[in-house]
């Protein structure tokens, strides 16, 4: 089956382009702020659309996405909401992808095949569950892949060539290469050490490597995209939501759009990355 | 033979980390060669005689084990019905049980070549012990502890403190211990190379739940040993507080295929099980992942974890081990539980009537014990888990009986 993920990164190969792909976290700080962006964020130049689903124990995330995620359900952010948040992109934009990540329980608690139904009939192409390691592959990987969803899973420093094979058995859509041993926002990773894990990676698969973690500004996408098939960015992006918000914990006004310039400028980086490289 | 051991519940847990459903690895990808090469040293070192003499040796000239099986001979006589025994956990070095657990998890540390030890405290009890046995192997010890627990366990952050471990502060969450242990995880993640985990509680990935409850085991282990010298028999029943439920494991698993001997976790009703304000996550919660395995747990009905109430540190956690969700599940444990205000009555009782101050965790088994105890025969034979000492809880005791010190 080919999945609008499938087609996303095809047509980028065929136009010889890395995707950008955009992190945000659902409901943060609001649920229309965060459907505004969502609706702006393809012709912002997202070429993929990953929307965090509020944990209060984000265990892999670094102090910019933790406190994005205070802030979403604070707002009242629910599973629901951010369902329906993709439900209301998908009836405005039937090409963008758009991938739910987060950790496991609040998906467990709303019982795995329940939401699997939810999520592909909001309009959900796939999943990166941070918990959900390939030994535990029969709790929502396998069902979600015959639900026809990707699972997108990470690879990480620690994944060696051993392990690789497991990692990527029950991958598809692409492979999420998490640069650094750490939590999200930490350090910046070293494009040297990032291109030769990208090519280790693609000597056991032919499935797309977007490459996370620690980037933070246009120029670091460009480094990243040119050694990859996608670069993604997330704390970044939240911080710029972050700063959307007054002292009084109110939504300054035209927040979408400033932090839609900004990812445009991340894109702009992305995009640009091979043209300035062929020169 | 082979039925028996086919029949028994102390063949847990699975190749996978399963207690039926419970347990298991649900971690980060980073995370997980990691708990895979633990899982692979702690079997090897199980199996080695030498690793096993080494943490006899010092559990017996360091930590002080065996521990005494003391008859309280006055609350017995009080409440006027079962014998009541007490495993006096507290008397080891450091205070509590969690000493147990610590040196068999120091000394695999060191035995697979890892120099840096990170843990999560909520009493500050797991954080003294293993900033104790960090200071006495010689390796830097970071310990994540959240900032309500650093203002109500004051008296241990200065004790790690001079045991020359970091003590770092956790504000996230309510800055108590799932927010410390969350914490904790983002440093592992972070010092893959030379950092051990050590956690202090039958909590976690597998292999942890198994592995600190067999360095618990000590208790039970103990325990059937003098019952049987002091009274020529098992006891009739079992009786531990549950934060996390390590000391509970270690008591509870040895006897797990004696099937005589009743089993009761008790764990913290807080203000009530019907205010909301517990941490009691079989009575009050549901099946949920978190931390690296399945679990019962407080959550809402979004799948966000709750917050615990309790008057102990020690036990304010949304979660509980694995095991002792599939101890419930299948009956051969129960779990019931104890308010703040009852264990304040039974820190003060113990103190008054065994001249033994409790800590606040085991006030929580002793006050069930005090419900239970009347109705039963004079020749039931009770053990309670004595597993820590009240000296880190005089302070918030005197707060919450009114006294300024
Ligand atoms: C004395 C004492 N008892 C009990 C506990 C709870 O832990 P567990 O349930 O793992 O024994 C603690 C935790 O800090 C403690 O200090």
């Amino acid at each position: 089956m080919t999945t609008r993920l499938d087609k996303r990164f095809a047509r980028l190969k065929t136009e010889a382009r890395a995707a950008f792909v955009t992190f945000i976290t659902a409901g943060d700080p609001d649920f229309d702020t965060t459907l505004a962006i969502l609706k702006g964020l393809p012709a912002a130049g997202a070429d993929v659309i990953e929307l965090g689903m509020p944990f209060t124990d984000p265990m892999a995330d670094g102090p910019a996405i933790q406190a994005s995620t205070q802030r979403a359900l604070k707002a009242g952010a629910s599973m629901m909401k951010t369902l329906d948040l993709v439900r209301r992109f998908r009836a405005s934009d039937s090409d963008t992808p758009i991938v739910l990540m987060g950790y496991y329980n609040p998906i467990y608690h709303m019982g795995v095949e329940l939401f699997l139904s939810r999520a592909t009939e909001a309009g959900v192409d796939g999943l990166i569950v941070v918990d959900l390691p390939p030994e535990e592959d029969d709790e929502l990987c396998e069902p979600a892949m015959r639900a026809g969803l990707n699972f997108i899973r990470l690879a990480t420093p620690t994944t060696d060539d051993r392990r690789l094979p497991a990692v990527l058995a029950n991958t598809s859509g692409f492979v999420y290469y998490v640069s650094i041993n750490g939590i999200t926002g930490s350090a910046s990773p070293e494009t040297r050490n990032v291109a030769a894990a990208v090519a280790r990676i693609k000597r056991h698969t032919s499935l797309p490597v977007a490459v996370g973690f620690g980037i933070r500004t246009p120029e670091q996408a460009a480094e990243i995209a040119r050694n990859a098939d996608g670069a993604v960015v997330g704390s970044a992006i939240v911080d710029a939501i972050a700063a959307e918000i007054d002292p009084q914990g109110r939504v300054k006004p035209g927040a979408a759009e400033r932090v839609l310039a900004f990812v445009r400028k991340l894109a702009d980086g992305v995009h640009g990355a091979r043209a300035t490289a062929a020169e | 033979m082979s039925t028996s051991q086919a029949n028994s519940l102390r063949n847990g847990p699975d190749e996978r980390g399963r207690f039926g459903i419970f347990g298991g690895r649900f971690v980060a990808e980073t995370l997980m060669p990691l708990v895979l090469d633990l899982d692979k040293a702690y079997t090897a070192a199980k199996n080695d005689p030498a690793f096993q003499a080494q943490i006899d040796f010092m559990q017996r000239d360091y930590v002080g084990r065996p521990s005494p099986l003391y008859l309280a001979e006055r609350l017995t006589e009080k409440f006027g019905g079962a014998k009541i025994y007490m495993k006096r956990d507290e008397l080891n070095h450091t205070g509590s049980h969690k000493i147990n657990n610590c040196l068999g998890q120091i000394l695999l540390a060191m035995r697979m070549g890892k120099t840096r030890i990170i843990a999560e405290t909520g009493a500050g009890q797991h954080g003294v012990a293993t900033a104790t046995v960090c200071a006495r192997f010689g390796l830097p010890c970071v310990v994540y502890m959240g900032t309500t627990d650093i203002e109500r366990q004051k008296p241990n952050v200065f004790r790690m403190k001079l045991l020359g471990a970091e003590v770092v502060p956790v504000t996230s969450g309510t800055g108590t211990l799932k927010d410390a242990m969350n914490e904790a995880l983002r440093d592992w993640v972070t010092n893959v190379d030379n950092t051990y985990y050590l956690i202090g509680t039958v909590a976690g990935p597998h292999p942890y739940p198994a592995m600190v409850r067999d360095f618990q085991s000590v208790i039970g282990n103990e325990t059937k040993a003098q019952m049987q010298e002091r009274e020529g028999r098992l006891p009739d029943s079992l009786v531990a507080c549950i934060g996390g439920g390590s000391n509970a494991m270690g008591l509870f698993h040895p006897f797990l295929d004696d099937r005589s001997v009743k089993i009761y976790g008790v764990e913290a009703a807080g203000k009530g099980l019907e205010t909301g304000e517990h941490c009691a996550s079989l009575k009050g919660g549901s099946a949920g992942v978190l931390h690296g395995n399945r679990t019962y747990l407080l959550q809402d009905e979004d799948g966000q974890i709750k917050d615990g109430h309790s008057i102990s540190a020690g036990l304010d956690y949304p979660g509980i081990g694995p095991e002792h969700a599939w101890l419930h599940e299948t009956g051969r444990a129960e779990y019931v539980s104890a308010t703040d205000k009852e264990a304040l009555e039974a820190f003060q009782l113990c103190s008054r009537l065994e001249g033994i101050i409790p800590a606040l965790e085991p006030a929580h088994a002793l006050a069930f014990v005090s419900k239970l105890a009347p109705t039963l025969p004079k020749d039931h034979l009770m053990v309670m888990n004595m597993c820590g000492r009240g000296d880190k809880d005089v302070f918030a005791v005197a707060d919450h009986l009114g006294v300024t010190l």
